[in-house]
């Protein structure tokens, strides 16, 4: 079925969000794809290799003998000039940790999926966000997609933004694994791909690899120098703040879709706002919505982009709100606060005086089940939190045998 | 005069005069004064030639000439990190395909892609993304200068050490002879992976080093050189004898230069009488503690060595000991 939405002529194909990456992937044009099978991501190499083998894209498989074989594989094909991609998860990305620094330090437009999943010990193969939060101080600029959809067009968008010379960064497209790696949805992809290639045509004309002009990458940097390499690193992830944006209105024209940094629902008047991220907001924004026909006061959103952290849109989007609540898939051990994002909420807000109350949840560790019912008995604790006027000082581990919050 | 000498005719480099004399290794690099290091990768680079990218595994070459701003390299030149320069070297040769194959770049132009590793970055902790590479069959040639251990952190010691090597890792003491087991045959361990070429090279015989890097760089699939290297820092020996300590260790049998051309295995510099390995372990404050016992018995290893590779050979290419 052939939908028409601008001049983009699209095809309508159940795909997981595996899937709707590795229709990115082709439909970008990547040139080099190296990659090392770990449970949830396989399925996006294995659809990759099929458009391969097939003769669907024209890329060279580097089959590597470890995630981290991966991640300097890729490297260096985007250091040679060519447009690199690879895909990961949980250990995995745990595994890649020392090259994600040096992606970014060595400014290589490398784009990665993460199909997020749990950290061993104990081993969990189900999802959680531990992997991705544990990469945050990597300088990848990292983008956390909803749906199968946005998983394809945050692949397109990334290697736009990735290859813009004001950023030169290397960018995460992540997802949760399982929750969406696995379950499949209805994803638009365009009949003809031409048009995704002139939106996201290949930056050639950068530092590379090149015999006919040689240049010296990875050096060693002393003292003297190495604190202006990493400062460029923080100016580029200010510019990527608003590349990601303009990326993303730019694609809004031309496909008909767009994301922003934080989609949100139900927020006017809202007196208490859920924040999450990834496909869990699938079923917050049910239970909001339901709890919104009951009257009650409560909105949600998500966050879209995890680095650079939107902190203006943080402030203009939930600025209004009475009370926050900041659920995250992803613990800060030893820390009073230990949600990621709640902590990363917090300080946004710091020393604001019209702030509101920020509240930090935990749920779906190792993907413990998160229901509509879950959402609810979240929300009816936080109206008791907004007329106590007292948000609590720790985070609530919601949900773990043991623990409950009156 | 030296009793070895180089006895295949030399396919590329007949005479020293032909070898090239564009330096694309400029001077005013940091390696240690006397280190053969330097010597090794000029006259790979003049093998090599302009057309030729090179990525390093983190080690004493990679430091010592990329201080920022400054670079002593007249090529590409690419560093990630210590275990994964073959990965990363995969990832280059894997973009030339296919950027030539797209007409980014000129499909006709040959590009050289090189790996440069010391032994801890090839025999250790480099081994297995060496190993994806070689299975794999990027063509790259990995070249590995030895220096028998981890030199650039302070001489720690490696899977390349020798036995009774003093290092900062294996001190000799009451207990401890210094260095417990042998090295690692890596060489060999690469062999098995069927690659076309592999061989082993020597500084003080530099028309078969810069022969075998040619041919390294000419056969279809992955090749891999490896390189004695001696280290005056860390062998702890005059640095004006570098030279003369690297062609003792061919003369004494220590080090034998071979190759292995897919299926045709040779000796490439014979020796005729060997010398006692003692005037190559006596040169080098490394092995000054050893007694008279572990000098023989390292006098037997190598005879038993130099017996096995008479026999791969099929004919006498290295001669007895001869006082």
């Amino acid at each position: 079925m052939a939908v028409e939405t601008k001049e983009v002529k699209w095809k309508r194909l159940p795909l997981s969000s595996n899937y709707a990456i590795a229709y990115a992937v082709k439909d970008v044009d990547v040139d080099v794809v190296s990659a090392y099978p770990i449970t949830p991501q396989t399925t996006v190499v294995e659809k990759i290799s099929e458009f391969i083998a097939n003769g669907e894209l024209d890329a060279e498989m580097i089959h590597v003998e470890s995630e981290h074989s991966a991640l300097s594989a890729a490297v260096g094909a985007s250091a040679t000039g060519a447009r690199a991609f690879t895909a990961t998860a949980s250990q995995g990305l745990e595994l890649m940790h020392e090259i994600l620094h040096i992606a970014s330090g060595l400014r290589m437009p490398v784009v990665m999926s993460v199909a997020t999943r749990a950290l061993s010990a104990p081993i969990s193969i189900w999802n959680d966000y531990s992997d991705l939060m544990n990469a945050r101080d990597a300088s990848w600029v990292t983008l956390i997609a909803g749906s199968a959809q946005e998983a394809y067009d945050s692949i397109i968008q990334a290697y736009r933004i990735a290859e813009s010379p004001e950023v030169m960064l290397p960018v995460i497209v992540a997802y949760d694994g399982y929750i969406m790696s696995h379950t499949y949805e209805p994803v638009l992809v365009p009949e003809d791909n031409t048009v995704v290639r002139e939106f996201a045509p290949k930056n050639f004309n950068r530092f590379r690899l090149d015999v006919d002009r040689p240049m010296t990458f990875g050096t060693i940097a002393d003292p003297k120098w190495y604190y202006e390499f990493k400062y460029q690193q923080v100016v580029a992830m200010r510019n990527a703040y608003k590349k990601v944006k303009e990326v993303d209105e730019e694609y809004r024209e031309v496909f008909g879709r767009g994301y922003g940094v934080i989609e949100t629902c139900c927020l006017e008047d809202a007196d208490i706002v859920l924040l999450t991220y990834g496909g869990i907001y699938g079923t917050f924004k049910e239970a909001i919505e339901k709890l919104r026909e009951n009257g009650k006061k409560v909105g949600v959103a998500r966050l879209r982009l995890w680095r650079p952290f939107p902190a203006e849109d943080i402030v203009k989007t939930l600025g209004g709100a009475k009370l926050v609540v900041v659920a995250d898939r992803a613990i800060s051990y030893g820390a009073r606060i230990s949600g990621p994002v709640a902590l990363e909420v917090m300080s946004t807000f710091y020393g604001d005086p019209d702030a509101p109350m920020i509240m930090s949840v935990i749920v779906g560790i190792g993907q413990r089940t998160v229901t509509e019912n879950t959402v609810a008995e979240i929300v009816d604790y936080s109206f008791r939190v907004l007329e106590r006027g007292k948000a609590p000082r720790e985070t609530l581990y919601w949900g773990v045998r043991g623990v409950s919050y009156e | 005069m030296s009793s070895a000498q180089v006895k295949k005719k030399p396919k590329y480099f007949k005479t020293l005069p032909q070898i090239p004399r564009t330096e694309l290794f400029a001077p005013g690099h940091g390696l240690c004064a006397g280190c053969t290091a330097g010597t090794i990768v000029r006259h790979l680079l003049k093998a090599a030639g302009p057309n030729t990218i090179l990525v390093e595994a983190t080690g004493c070459v990679e430091v010592s000439t990329t201080l920022y701003p400054y670079t002593s390299w007249r090529i590409p030149w690419l560093h990630l990190a210590f275990e994964n320069a073959s990965a990363a070297a995969s990832g280059v040769e894997a973009a030339i395909k296919v950027l030539k194959r797209k007409g980014y770049i000129d499909p006709d132009k040959p590009i050289n892609i090189v790996v440069l590793g010391g032994d801890g970055g090839t025999y250790d902790i480099g081994f297995q993304s060496l190993s994806g590479m070689l299975e794999r069959g990027h063509k790259v040639m990995y070249v590995l200068y030895d220096n028998e251990a981890y030199m650039n952190t302070g001489i720690q010691r490696s899977g390349s050490t020798p036995k009774y090597a003093w290092t900062t890792t294996t001190p000799a003491g009451k207990v401890w002879p210094g260095n417990l087991r042998n090295k690692k045959p890596i060489a060999e361990i690469v062999a098995a992976h069927r690659i076309p070429y592999v061989a082993t090279a020597n500084p003080a015989y530099p028309l078969d080093m810069l022969n075998k890097f040619k041919r390294g760089l000419e056969v279809e699939g992955p090749s891999f050189i490896h390189v004695i290297q001696p280290c005056p820092t860390g062998w702890r020996f005059d640095p004006r004898y570098g030279i003369k300590i690297a062609r003792l260790a061919t003369e004494t049998g220590m080090w034998i230069n071979w190759e292995l051309d897919h299926d045709e295995f040779d000796v490439t510099v014979p020796v005729k009488r060997r010398k006692p390995v003692r005037e190559y372990l006596k040169m080098q404050g490394r092995f000054k503690h050893l007694t008279e016992e572990q000098i023989q018995e390292i006098q037997r290893m190598v005879d038993e060595e130099v017996a096995r590779i008479n026999k791969l050979v099929g004919r006498e290419v290295i001669g007895p000991v001869e006082e």
